[in-house]
């Protein structure tokens, strides 16, 4: 089980562990090491490596994805509401369902490929959205979003422990999940872990190999014998699946359920953080994840008094005129760089941060081993 | 020449018409294909060979009439069911994964042909796959390409891709390897490697339709010739026997014209 990956896979995977376990530490310079945030970079790490099993893979870019998160989210609270605060329940509840409705949206929108496939899981998911908000009120609690009360039966937990005055937390067999403590960014890390493992070994597997082939030319995959939907099935469950449980550690640190969860927009950013770190590598996800997470919440942060403060050293008049032009950038400003960047990225490097990353070891290695063999699964931009 | 016996025949194909709007492509055509046999598919531009083909794998359903597999109907067959019953084809213009590696390219055949139309083999990665492995190493022995099994298949020169798509066709082992003008737009020197390699792959007993322009690869592989002319078959023997027919000549000249 533990053996056929390559020493280089190990090498990968051990200093993504330990840069992901350390990140209370590591993350300290750049302000970002408090456990919501962090919490928050494991979370949309683990839905973009789903995420790019399907798109990385196959090729099929799915505009929906965020019903599975939103599904997840739900699923999770009920869990919370009906049966105990233990996380795991409402985790396997979670991928349950995230599952069957991945099936039953896959089994339509793969009937089509390209655009089609893209817009049918599009309309899937706006669709999850509306219903969410109006018909399905009973089970989603509308646009207030579904939460914890008081009165909530919790059958399992009302036979062990007496319920306390106020809300309830999540816990991991008594660690406790919510509130903001480390327990819940260590409880995601662990998730985003052995998430990223199952992914690697998705991409070294005879499975993955598979759906790099069909991504590259569906048509000899036919001619070559494979029948190609099962396979593209097979993606977008596992990849459905992700989203699922990523929506259940969100509901795990903040149990909470609201509609917005399944927008289009929260569909939209996963593509966004997959194609910014890198389509079809594996790191490179959950990296994007992390730097669109950091400007959502830290760099937004920043305004004109922080700006200040950083070139206190200029003299006013010079000081001044640059502020208010950085100002732009920052604090309400974040999505205009963060757009410049996502601009900068797609047309110099289109493989995404981790084809930077590619480019710089290259050129540093020059000279060492000339005709290295090339790696397939190159990252490739969308069709 | 001898009448087939119905037991050694391969591929029989019975009275296939298809029409493409207004156009016929095939009209009537009958075709049977023997057991170990190279059959050459021959004819001017546009008499129907290769929507010929295209029949036989199930990318084109004929409007009527049968085409016929070691005794099974393909009629109804998706492509990936043609294949794992043991069809395999080279296209006109190459069918690779260009985005994928030389040697993985030829394994993805071999993990068809072993695990067949799917698996979900997620456990196991493809680096411990050695037996398949091996077997890709050999075919792309086999077709000149072993030193360069790391690159990109789409880094090679279109003689190179054709010649590793029929890497990825034989080293499934397929009972019947149809072949759409293998050499078409190679350089001498690649027409002469790729009809090397095809002869050296006859002598394994390989059954196999080719369609060719090239008279040269043609008369140096086939044991028999069907001349297709307008979607109609309008000869059929040896090559010796084809090369004097007087209306193969006029099919030709005619184009010629």
């Amino acid at each position: 089980m533990f053996g056929n990956l390559s020493r280089q896979d190990w090498v990968m995977f051990l200093g993504f562990s330990a840069v992901v376990l350390l990140a209370p530490i590591l993350f300290q310079p750049i302000g970002a090491a408090y456990p919501a945030i962090l919490e928050k970079f494991c979370i949309f790490g683990l839905f973009a490596i789903g995420f790019n099993i399907l798109f990385g893979l196959t090729g099929y870019l799915s505009f929906g994805h965020a019903a599975f998160l939103g599904i997840g989210s739900y699923a999770a609270v009920w869990s919370f509401k009906l049966f105990t605060m233990n996380v795991i329940p409402a985790i396997i509840l979670s991928i349950i369902f995230a599952g069957i409705f991945a099936f039953v949206i896959g089994f339509v929108s793969l009937r089509r490929s390209g655009i089609y496939f893209s817009i049918l899981t599009l309309a899937f998911a706006q669709m999850s959205y509306n219903m969410a908000y109006s018909v399905l009120t009973p089970l989603t609690n509308g646009e207030t979003g579904l939460q914890l009360t008081l009165k909530d039966p919790r059958i399992v937990d009302a036979m062990f422990i007496t319920p306390g005055t106020g809300l309830p937390r999540s816990t991991l067999f008594g660690l406790e999940i919510s509130g903001g403590g480390l327990g819940g960014f260590y409880f995601t890390a662990a998730a985003l872990i052995v998430g990223f493992y199952i992914s690697m070994r998705i991409f070294r597997s005879p499975f993955g190999l598979m759906l790099k082939a069909i991504k590259s030319n569906q048509n000899r995959m036919r001619y070559t014998g494979f029948n190609t939907r099962p396979y593209l099935m097979a993606a977008f469950v596992i990849s459905g699946i992700y989203a699922g449980l990523a929506g259940s550690l969100m509901a795990a640190v903040d149990p909470l359920a609201g509609p917005e969860r399944m927008q289009w927009t929260a569909s939209g950013e996963v593509v966004l953080m997959t194609i910014l770190g890198g389509v079809g590598t594996l790191i490179g996800p959950v990296i994007g994840a992390a730097i669109i997470k950091y400007f959502e919440n830290i760099f937004s942060g920043f305004n004109e008094n922080a700006l200040n403060s950083v070139f206190s050293f200029l003299p006013d008049t010079l000081r001044d005129p640059i502020v208010k032009l950085l100002s732009l950038f920052v604090g309400e400003g974040w999505s205009l760089t963060l757009g410049l960047v996502f601009m900068a990225i797609v047309i110099f490097l289109p493989g995404g941060i981790m084809e930077g990353v590619r480019l710089l070891t290259s050129l540093f290695k020059k000279g060492g081993n000339g005709n290295k063999p090339a790696v397939s699964g190159q990252t490739q931009p969308a069709e | 020449m001898t009448a087939p016996t119905k037991s050694n025949i391969v591929l029989d194909v019975s009275g296939v018409n298809k029409s493409f709007g207004g156009l016929r492509a095939l009209t009537n055509v009958n075709l049977q294909v023997e057991e170990g046999k190279v059959h050459a598919i021959i004819g001017p531009n546009g008499a129907g060979k290769s929507t010929l083909l295209n029949v036989c794998i199930g990318r084109i359903r004929p409007d009527n009439g049968h085409v016929v597999f070691n005794g099974q109907t393909l009629d109804s067959h998706q492509p990936h069911e043609i294949n794992q019953l043991g069809v395999s084809r080279v296209f006109q213009t190459p069918e690779i994964f260009t985005d994928l590696n030389l040697l993985e390219n030829v394994m993805i055949p071999a993990f068809a042909k072993r695990d067949g139309a799917f698996t979900f083999n997620a456990i196991r990665a493809v680096s411990a796959e050695k037996e398949l492995r091996e077997e890709a190493e050999e075919i792309l022995h086999d077709v000149g390409l072993y030193e360069r099994r790391t690159h990109l298949a789409g880094s090679l020169s279109r003689g190179d891709k054709r010649r590793l798509e029929l890497g990825m066709c034989l080293i499934q082992k397929p009972k019947l390897l149809l072949l759409d003008e293998p050499t078409a737009g190679m350089a001498r020197h690649d027409t002469n490697m790729t009809i090397e390699l095809l002869k050296r792959i006859k002598a394994r007993g390989m059954t196999k339709v080719i369609i060719e322009h090239d008279m040269h690869v043609v008369f140096s592989l086939a044991d028999k010739i069907s001349v297709l002319a307008q979607g109609t078959v309008i000869a059929e023997g040896l090559p010796e026997e084809v090369r004097g027919n007087p209306r193969v000549k006029e099919a030709y000249l005619g184009e010629a014209h």
